[in-house]
């Protein structure tokens, strides 16, 4: 008898967990998640947990990405404009670089993992997922195609128009910070986030805008 | 029948057209793969691991042998493709290396924290992966069917599939920056979609794995961590909660499709 009333209350005590335990809200369910991750990483090399505090709109994305939508355009925009202001302009009003160094560049994909060191030199990462010079088969596919950038864009043929300035401009920007434009976009921020320099930004607009670039030949 | 043989002769002149085109180059890359599936060297570490868990060791002089990996002590016929699941004993969610590395604790005496400390291909860890490599071809073929019943691994999915959006870093990079659609590419190298199913023998249905390039053995656990690297995130504890919610998500993404595991990859 007694045995039995122990073994209810156990079954209702379990019952009760299950109950609770399924309800975690989506809030409850993030709060978790961040908690595992400080507990599950450390810092290793040059890469220290200060990386991954939180911010805005990586958190915005995420949020969109567990909900498998895309995110409010309106909170998007938001996001855009401040990415947006981090953007600084050449000051000497050059845009282009050393498309050659670009190239290089473009073709490095090493820097700031754990396993390189802080005088290890920052590759763009662009052929990783871009398109480029159309003679390199080794190209990958998450971002679009930028073979014959400047010439299928016009800026080759007249690069003074107020069209081709457009273009340079969001070039620029593109590079500086790539989700000044696109708040979810999956690519770096790369003069941003400090991973290339704003004289590294000139080489790779020149080997997308150069008229010598293989980019458009 | 006439239809039958008139396929197999076009597929024959198809077959003959492409052979044609490709470069000697393509042609190697070819026959290289073909020798390397001939004889995968994982089945070195499998023999190891299968040696491991039946020999006396640790300060207790203990073999694996009564190690309950979720389907009752010294059960290894088709756990691996149950796992990662949750333990009553440890109150936890844990994978088949976290798992392994309790049984080495309780069972023969190690110490577990200090297993976890030890870098990949150092010490017992190298003893840890030959363990999972065995018990992971001890489920070659068999489809993942991963419990989501307990509310612990319920949670762990829902975490994981957090972690697995989750940016950050230098480069803002989150699991999904690659692994997030179909058909992308990192310069030749396919990546499969984990957001859903990938098929049999594919993403997490494919670890661990012998990567020819480097001549070592990757665990599942390893495989999340040099994932990690790239993304250029800090360290990831060895069996910490973060990448074993991890493999729940990808796991029960992967549900119904075949292991073949232990893979042989470039």
């Amino acid at each position: 008898m007694k045995k039995q009333h122990a073994f209810a209350l156990s079954a209702l005590a379990a019952l009760l967990v299950a109950g609770c335990a399924t309800a975690p809200s989506s809030a409850d369910l993030d709060k978790m998640a961040a908690d595992v991750v400080k507990a599950s990483f450390r810092d290793e090399g040059i890469v220290k947990v200060s990386v991954l505090t939180p911010e805005d709109i990586n958190e915005a994305c995420t949020a969109a990405d567990v909900a498998g939508k895309p995110i409010d355009p309106d909170l998007a925009i938001k996001l855009q404009d401040a990415q947006l202001k981090t953007i600084k302009w050449p000051a000497d009003g050059k845009y282009l670089g050393d498309w050659k160094a670009g190239e290089k560049l473009a073709q490095s994909g090493r820097g700031l993992t754990w396993t390189d060191t802080a005088d290890t030199a920052n590759g763009g990462n662009c052929y990783n997922c871009h398109q480029l010079d159309p003679k390199e088969i080794s190209f990958g596919t998450i971002g679009p195609s930028l073979a014959g950038y400047g010439k299928t864009r016009g800026v080759i043929a007249d690069p003074t128009s107020p069209a081709s300035k457009a273009i340079i401009e969001y070039t620029w920007g593109k590079i500086w910070n790539a989700r000044a434009y696109n708040a979810c976009s999956s690519m770096p921020r790369a003069v941003h986030k400090g991973i290339l320099t704003e004289a590294q930004a000139k080489d790779l607009m020149a080997l997308l805008l150069d008229p010598k670039s293989p980019v458009n030949n | 029948m006439k239809r039958i043989l008139c396929t197999l002769a076009l597929a024959g002149l198809a077959a003959t057209a492409v052979h044609a085109q490709k470069s000697a180059a393509v042609l190697a890359i070819e026959e290289y793969r073909a020798m390397l599936a001939d004889g995968n060297p994982a089945e070195l570490f499998e023999a190891k691991g299968e040696d491991l868990w039946k020999q006396k060791r640790g300060p207790k002089n203990a073999s694996l042998e009564q190690c309950d990996l979720g389907q009752g002590p010294g059960v290894v016929k088709a756990v691996f493709v149950t796992l990662p699941r949750y333990f009553a004993d440890t109150n936890k969610v844990q994978d088949l290396e976290s798992r392994l590395v309790t049984c080495m604790e309780t069972l023969q005496g190690f110490d577990a924290a200090d297993i976890a400390k030890t870098p990949f291909g150092k010490g017992e860890q190298n003893n840890v992966t030959a363990l999972a490599t065995w018990i992971a071809a001890e489920s070659r073929d068999m489809k993942f069917n991963l419990p989501q019943t307990h509310a612990k691994e319920q949670v762990a999915y829902e975490i994981g599939k957090r972690l697995f959006f989750q940016r950050g870093g230098a480069h803002d990079f989150s699991c999904a920056s690659c692994h997030g659609a179909d058909n992308w590419r990192i310069r030749l190298q396919d990546l499969p979609n984990l957001t859903k199913n990938p098929g049999d023998g594919v993403g997490f249905a494919a670890w661990p794995a012998y990567r020819v390039s480097n001549g070592q053995m990757w665990s599942m656990q390893l495989r999340l961590n040099d994932c990690y690297r790239q993304q250029r995130f800090p360290y990831p504890g060895f069996g910490s909660d973060a990448t074993v919610a991890l493999g729940v998500y990808l796991g029960v993404n992967s549900q119904g499709s075949k292991s073949i595991a232990p893979a042989i990859k470039r």
